[in-house]
């Protein structure tokens, strides 16, 4: 299941936690900023989880760090299920 | 000139409803928020009040807290801001529990799930002083903040100690009150095995059949200003907390003792801070949980602290009969209630009492409100909250 998952649907994924996060809809886009969709460290955590729960790729603290972006996220995901 | 804390603001979230005055107009009416034996905050709709973010990050406790915020703020006439100093504004909110609703389905996880899939909010959620860390957060309340913990006291306490942030200097103006979410399933069966809940699913404070309290939720918040910062920014002055006062029974882990002395001495002293003697207390809004105990031993510590005479005259009643038993946040909603009822010059009444029992003979004013003698130009009450632990804590108000 998870080796089958395409970069779109692990954007739209983060995109969906994002909302559920309370980020504004028009926000959210790929190169949107965490911090400007007041998306903080506790956020990041659930969403770690999320991922964890739908592709089965574990993210530790250090992988988040320097990851600023739905894009950064998202190629993180993509690396580890290369 | 000593420093007087005035009241400016009030809000509750309640089983009457959503609102201050929707608390007060209800009881006075004689209606009952409660139903199938509980007192839900059933008109409170979390996203009609708060962002999505909001909600996510905060437990139904801080949720009614902020919901009555924002009510008491707006009342207050303040904006998103304090109007004035924010490091000289305080925010004290106290609870009985905090957020169990959280604790009990993190719990939940933790068995199903495992330790990896535990919320990383679930701290910040279920912690006892989330509401007042969230409130402050939201109106930038730089001053002190904090919760307090006294289980039924918790919100009087609170209010209490807003007061004497003020009077002591420490602050201008305090957001203060209490709030509770505990209809949970491990709260409602540990009361339960306690005996102190009601079977029969039916408040009714110091009537012969009184069979336990009924478990409510909701929140109160009150605006305390510094009286001449008040009045030099032309709010509207509601009423005085004129004095309040906190003792400890030092007699059992949950029953009250049952000479009512350790609650008597904080009604004495409450008084006594206010300057305010027996005779002028025209209404007095009892802790009344519908308790066998409580109903009994905080009968005796009325007639101690008025004497046998005014206690026989002034009109007792209690908001419980109506909302149930909002734990630490019952002495922030009774305390609006004593304030409302003040302003108005009626004693709502204590539902549902029709059997009087041996030696509980005050007036209750049972199942009607009443218009309260008012001889004085000033209309002061009492309010009790009495805690778990053998916690006393009494405030004094007088309605402008």
């Amino acid at each position: 299941m998870a080796a089958t998952a395409t970069r779109e649907e692990i954007e739209q994924r983060v995109f969906k936690a994002l909302e559920e996060f309370g980020a504004e809809t028009d926000q959210i886009g790929p190169d949107a900023e965490f911090e400007a969709m007041d998306v903080d460290s506790l956020d990041l955590v659930e969403l770690a989880q999320i991922v964890e729960d739908e592709y089965g790729v574990q993210l530790k603290g250090e992988d988040m760090e320097g990851v600023t972006t739905v894009r950064r996220a998202v190629d993180l995901v993509m690396s580890k299920l290369g | 000139m000593s420093r007087r804390a005035v009241i400016t603001g009030v809000g509750a979230v309640t089983p009457l409803g959503v609102g201050a005055r929707t608390l007060h107009e209800r009881w006075t009416a004689g209606q009952s928020g409660i139903e199938d034996g509980y007192g839900r905050a059933g008109e409170f709709e979390p996203t009609e009040h708060l962002s999505t973010k909001e909600v996510r990050r905060s437990d139904r406790y801080t949720q009614l807290a902020l919901a009555a915020a924002a009510e008491a703020l707006a009342d207050a006439g303040w904006d998103d801001a304090p109007p004035g100093d924010p490091e000289r504004t305080a925010c004290v909110i106290g609870t009985g529990i905090g957020g169990i609703g959280t604790l009990e389905s993190q719990h939940i996880v933790l068995r199903e799930q495992g330790a990896e899939r535990i919320s990383p909010l679930s701290i910040p959620l279920l912690m006892a002083n989330a509401a007042s860390g969230v409130v402050a957060m939201k109106y930038d309340l730089r001053g002190q903040s904090f919760g307090t913990v006294s289980a039924c006291a918790a919100g009087a306490h609170a209010i209490g100690m807003a007061e004497r942030l003020i009077r002591h200097g420490d602050a201008d103006r305090v957001v203060t009150g209490g709030s509770e979410a505990a209809i949970t399933p491990l709260a409602m069966a540990a009361f339960s095995r306690m005996d102190a809940l009601s079977e029969s699913g039916v408040s009714r404070p110091f009537d012969r059949r009184r069979d336990g309290f009924v478990m409510g939720e909701g929140a109160g918040i009150l605006v305390l200003e510094e009286e001449g910062a008040a009045r030099e920014r032309g709010a509207r002055i509601l009423g005085h907390l004129r004095g309040y006062a906190s003792t400890s029974d030092a007699h059992h882990l949950t029953a009250p003792d049952p000479t009512g002395r350790g609650a008597a001495r904080a009604i004495e002293l409450a008084l006594g801070d206010a300057g305010v003697a027996p005779d002028e207390v025209i209404y007095v809004n009892a802790h009344g949980t519908s308790t066998p105990l409580n109903d009994r031993s905080e009968t005796e510590a009325i007639k101690a602290a008025l004497g046998e005479e005014r206690a026989g005259q002034v009109p007792v009643s209690s908001t419980k009969s109506a909302i149930g038993h909002l734990l630490g946040a019952a002495g922030a909603v009774e305390a609006i209630a004593t304030l409302l009822a003040l302003r108005d010059r009626i004693a709502p009444p204590t539902l549902n009492y029709e059997e009087p029992d041996e030696g509980l003979d005050l007036d209750y004013v049972p199942n009607e409100a009443r218009p309260l003698q008012n001889g004085a130009a000033r209309a002061v009450g009492l309010c009790n909250a009495f805690g778990f632990g053998g916690h006393n804590a009494v405030l004094c108000l007088e309605a402008e």
